[in-house]
């Protein structure tokens, strides 16, 4: 902690501490803020001919930026400490989580831009957008509940209005209001158990939580179970799983996406981060309660998603499954899980942006939903994106030759490695569950006959969107580049989990 | 890196396949040229292989995993190299086959055939369990599109009964290669072995699905049934050897103990298979039914080679491995042909087609004779091994050994009977034509091949445990099963930690 102290020449010769601002640690967050005002602005400043263009170029930059922020703030944080009054990390740790918010956020960008609006909204859409991105950054790096509490409202806002925007569509107004009254409950929750945390060891610094009252505490144990049910809530891990397939299926799809793939992210890069650092005494507890959690993520998240014909509820009960999943490395509380960890979220969060472009692509030329039986002969239509699906669906299986099989070798690794050799067993058990609707995606694009096929005609030329198709390409990249190219994804993962104290 | 190239050659052919933008026939005739360029890459290796040496050879290995010390490691053994070989041969037919007989969607088609190739190499010639695994799981991505998308009516139905069956296996044998590999070791090569039981029958479900045997064969007659013919040629002419290969690689090699406790089980399992696919190829009412299930039987006789667990037997399952993979591969390409005549493949509705089509007499008639182990065939010599070391192991063994040679008698003179004698088949156009000279062509290669390995079997044979020689002394003992399998695989012999309790 660098501070200044700063004579005031007041007379009674008391001394204030300012903090020092530590402007990289602060760069991604801002650099998201500072899109998300010029997009705002773009609202009633720039012409309607250019707003769209000019609000969204504002919301690519804010990523690029914050992306590159944060590459830059990984390189040079080799020493993890907390900077601005204890109020912020400066660590690997939360620049990777940033990385993977940023990323995200960048390819959600490129597929949001074609998404049709009824009105004009784009100034709103791309500041939120930007908005949501700067607060999940700041809710990673937070190093103190306050601070978390702040990080986390702050995305949570954006995104139940980003879910409510195109209030025209009943489904819209339907998945932003559930998520609202959903995400403002387990707020009030975490916050609730911020405070009896505070009020068993009476600091809000993550760092000295830790050890100072015995770990029998029962004012801190109930704080902790009800930070950890906060943080359930957002990673939709159930039994707090019940907003998501509404949320999902009635949000615009490209956010849907970016919920899927950054928001769960950060919820649980965070959440580990909190156990490892305030809750080291309780590991025993907090391991099991992720247990827990993980095999009632799995099992819901499995058998729900295996009757559903909706693709998006379909993928909505997949990524409550993931959650199940990620939290298996939870569970190992070790180095190796928390590279585990990491390591999964990064071609996890590609392939989600990448089945939701296709999904919004697929949307847009039928005028309604994706599902399966309107998926029928997809891949015969557009073969490149079939392909792409097909990928995609391979890695959420964690099937080889995509990064999502090397991300459930480690999530497994981890797990046995701690112990759980039975949560292993329940992992592989579901992922041969999970198969069953990942191939039925795969049998519908390809197995079923299409309508060009039933009719015998060929249709009109499938539409394209350049930056939709870039960003799809971008996360196939990813998906596969992360099975061949491991290690530098494992260096990344490697620095960033040593920072966490285990 | 001439392993590696044995693996990339294929998939990067995939990949221009997907691409060309060609007519079909254009797209097949691509496809054919990088499956002859694998077989005479296979070739050159095979001039160069050294067959005296029992060690690992052109070994490539590269850090792949490094957090957990897994790696992308390959080479070969003087048995590998046989069925990489086997590979070669079989899927170069298959592709041929199929560019005669015109798929459409030719480039997803003809990419999928030359990735499943190049998944098949990968995974005779992996040294690391997860690549491996990873080998062994690639191949079900191509062949559940294969069926599901080419394969006949039932299509949805078989390939949901396949990949239920095999993924449960494999699923299994993920979360076992995870335990094992942590506690000892993901290379192949360096492992340790084990005395846990239940990791032993972890991978030996999995095998046990994939070969199949008896009792977890449930799959197979509707996928060999329904796949497009090429498809179920590879199926059960390769794709069955992963298994067997996966017995003699990783189950036996690594698990010397809990393969000596449970070998009575796999050989009683073998033995019940031969005869219970014996008796079922009997009974089956269609040309496919037959070789599907005699394909059940061949395998279960494979492996009770396999079981028996010394030289002479698994140098015949070795050689019956290629035998199989030849025979069975040839007689679901004839099941082909003849569908293609006659729309069906039920034996009531065929008959007689031997009058007027001297071609396809003669290969069906050479090819089920070998296929049945008349004396002087490569078949009968690998059968005659494994019978021999199924003896040494106890004479009872041989005993089932011996009713599946007699049934295969049985079943395949109704097969060949059925098809080209008695009445004219009702199914039976009279304008049906003889085997063309491309079917003649692919066929008659494979029989070729056969008629080679007649002559010479002791090519296969005699070097691919050639090894075990050196430890001779051992082997004849009965007693130190920690010996067997393969011995000679560096590290297995001395590496052994004896039974972790």
């Amino acid at each position: 902690m660098r501070t200044r102290p700063i004579e005031r020449n007041n007379g009674a010769g008391t001394v204030i501490k300012t903090p020092t601002l530590d402007w990289l640690a602060l760069a991604p967050s801002l650099a998201l803020a500072a899109a998300m005002l010029v997009s705002l602005m773009s609202a009633v400043l720039v012409p309607e001919r250019f707003r769209k263009n000019v609000a969204w170029a504002a919301c690519l930059a804010g990523y690029a930026g914050a992306f590159a922020a944060a590459a830059i703030l990984f390189d040079r944080s080799s020493k993890a400490h907390t900077v601005i009054a204890s109020s912020l990390f400066r660590d690997r740790y939360g620049a990777l989580a940033a990385m993977v918010v940023a990323g995200v956020g960048l390819l959600t960008a490129l597929v949001y831009y074609g998404e049709r609006s009824s009105t004009d909204r784009f100034g709103e859409r791309f500041a939120l957008l930007a908005s949501a991105g700067g607060g999940m950054i700041f809710f990673a790096q937070s190093a103190n509940l306050l601070t978390l509490f702040l990080g986390l409202e702050w995305f949570s806002i954006s995104l139940y209005v980003l879910c409510a925007l195109e209030r025209e569509r009943p489904e819209a107004i339907e998945a932003g209001f559930k998520y609202l009254i959903v995400g403002g409950f387990s707020s009030a929750i975490l916050v609730f158990g911020s405070a009896f945390v505070y009020g068993a060891t009476g600091t809000l610094n993550l760092a000295q939580i830790a050890g100072k009252v015995p770990s029998g505490n029962l004012l801190l144990l109930t704080g902790l179970a009800m930070i950890l049910t906060g943080f359930a809530f957002k990673a939709s891990v159930a039994p707090f799983h019940a907003w998501t397939p509404d949320v999902y299926q009635g949000a615009p799809t490209p956010v849907t996406g970016f919920m899927a793939g950054a928001t769960k992210a950060v919820a649980l890069v965070v959440a580990l981060r909190v156990l490892a650092v305030s809750f080291p005494d309780q590991e025993h507890l907090w391991t099991t309660a992720a247990a827990v959690l993980a095999v009632a993520s799995l099992v819901v998240g499995n058998l729900g998603a295996l009757v559903q014909r909706d693709l998006k509820r379909m993928l909505a009960y997949s990524s409550i499954s993931h959650a199940g999943f990620l939290l298996l490395a939870v569970t190992a509380a070790s180095s190796l899980g928390t590279r585990a960890l990491l390591f999964y979220l990064i071609p996890y969060g590609a392939a989600s942006v990448g089945v939701f472009a296709l999904a919004a692509l697929h949307e847009r030329e039928l005028g309604e939903p994706a599902s399966l039986d309107n998926l029928a002969g997809f891949g015969w239509r557009r073969p490149l994106s079939g392909i792409a699906l097909w990928i995609f669906m391979l890695s959420f299986a964690g099937f080889p030759l995509t990064g999502g099989f090397i991300g459930k070798v480690y999530v497994f690794a981890a797990a046995y490695q701690a112990g759980w050799t039975w949560l292993l067993i329940v992992g592989a058990v579901a992922t041969l569950v999970s198969l069953g609707y990942y191939l039925a995606v795969v049998r519908a694009i390809y197995m079923h006959p299409g309508p060009d096929e039933k009719a015998g005609t060929d249709s009109a030329p499938p539409t394209s969107d350049r930056l939709l198709s870039g960003a799809v390409f971008v996360a196939v990249v990813v998906t596969v580049g992360s099975f061949f190219a491991t290690q530098p994804l494992i260096d990344l993962a490697k620095h960033a989990a040593s920072q966490l104290p285990f | 890196m001439y392993t590696t190239t044995l693996i990339c050659l294929p998939l990067f052919g995939a990949l221009a396949v997907l691409l060309l933008p060609a007519p079909k026939k254009w797209v097949g005739s691509l496809a054919l040229f990088f499956s002859l360029a694998e077989l005479a890459l296979w070739i050159s290796g095979l001039t160069r292989f050294d067959f005296g040496s029992a060690s690992i050879q052109f070994e490539q290995r590269h850090s792949w995993i490094s957090d957990l010390g897994i790696s992308y490691h390959v080479g070969l053994f003087s048995f590998s190299i046989w069925l990489v070989g086997l590979t070669a041969v079989v899927m170069t037919a298959a592709i041929a086959y199929a560019l005669w007989s015109g798929r459409e969607r030719a480039n997803a088609y003809y990419a999928l055939m030359l990735f499943l190739t190049a998944a098949i190499v990968c995974v005779f010639t992996a040294q690391d369990l997860i690549l491996f695994y990873v080998a062994y799981e690639a191949m079900m991505i191509p062949l559940y599109v294969l069926i599901g998308v080419w394969g006949g009516a039932g299509r949805l139905r078989a390939t949901f009964k396949f990949v239920a069956y095999t993924l449960a296996g494999s699923l299994l044998m993920f979360a076992t290669i995870i335990i094992y590999g942590l506690s000892h070791g993901f290379d192949l090569t360096t492992a340790t072995t084990s005395g846990n039981v239940w990791l032993f029958l972890g991978f030996a479900a999995a095998f046990t699905v994939k070969a199949p045997l008896f009792p977890l064969h449930g799959w197979l007659a509707d996928a060999y049934r329904e796949s497009p013919a090429e498809v179920s040629a590879v199926l059960s002419g390769v794709v069955s050897k992963v298994a067997v290969f996966g017995f003699l690689r990783i189950a036996l090699t690594q698990f010397p103990h809990p393969t000596h406790d449970l070998r009575t089980l796999f050989l009683a399992l073998s033995a019940i298979g031969l005869v219970y696919g014996s008796l079922l190829a009997f009974r089956a009412p269609d040309i496919r039914g037959v070789v599907a299930y005699s394909s059940l039987a061949q395998m279960s006789l494979i492996g009770l080679g396999v079981f028996s667990q010394n030289e002479l037997a698994l140098s015949g399952s070795v050689l019956q491995m290629v035998n199989h993979g030849l025979i069975s591969a040839a007689l679901f390409l004839l099941a082909g042909v003849i569908e293609l005549r006659t729309s069906t493949g039920a034996l009531k509705r065929l008959g007689g087609m031997a009058r007027g089509r001297p071609i396809l007499a003669s290969l069906i008639v050479s090819i089920g004779v070998i296929s049945l182990a008349v004396p002087g065939s490569n078949a009968f010599a690998g059968e005659l091994m494994i019978l021999a070391g199924a003896f040494q192991r106890g004479w009872g063994w041989a005993v089932p050994g011996l009713v599946g040679m007699v049934l295969a008698a049985m079943y395949m003179l109704r097969l060949i009977s059925a098809v080209l004698h008695r009445e004219v088949g009702e199914a039976v156009p009279k304008k049906a034509p003889d085997v063309r000279p491309a079917e003649l062509g692919v066929i008659g290669a494979l029989l070729l091949a056969m008629l080679a390995l007649s002559v010479w079997p002791a090519a296969i044979s005699k070097h691919s445990f050639a090894c075990l020689d050196k430890t001779q002394a051992v082997s004849t003992n009965n007693s130190t099963p920690a010996q067997f399998g393969l011995a000679c695989v560096p590290g297995q012999s001395s590496a052994t930690t004896g039974r972790a309790q």
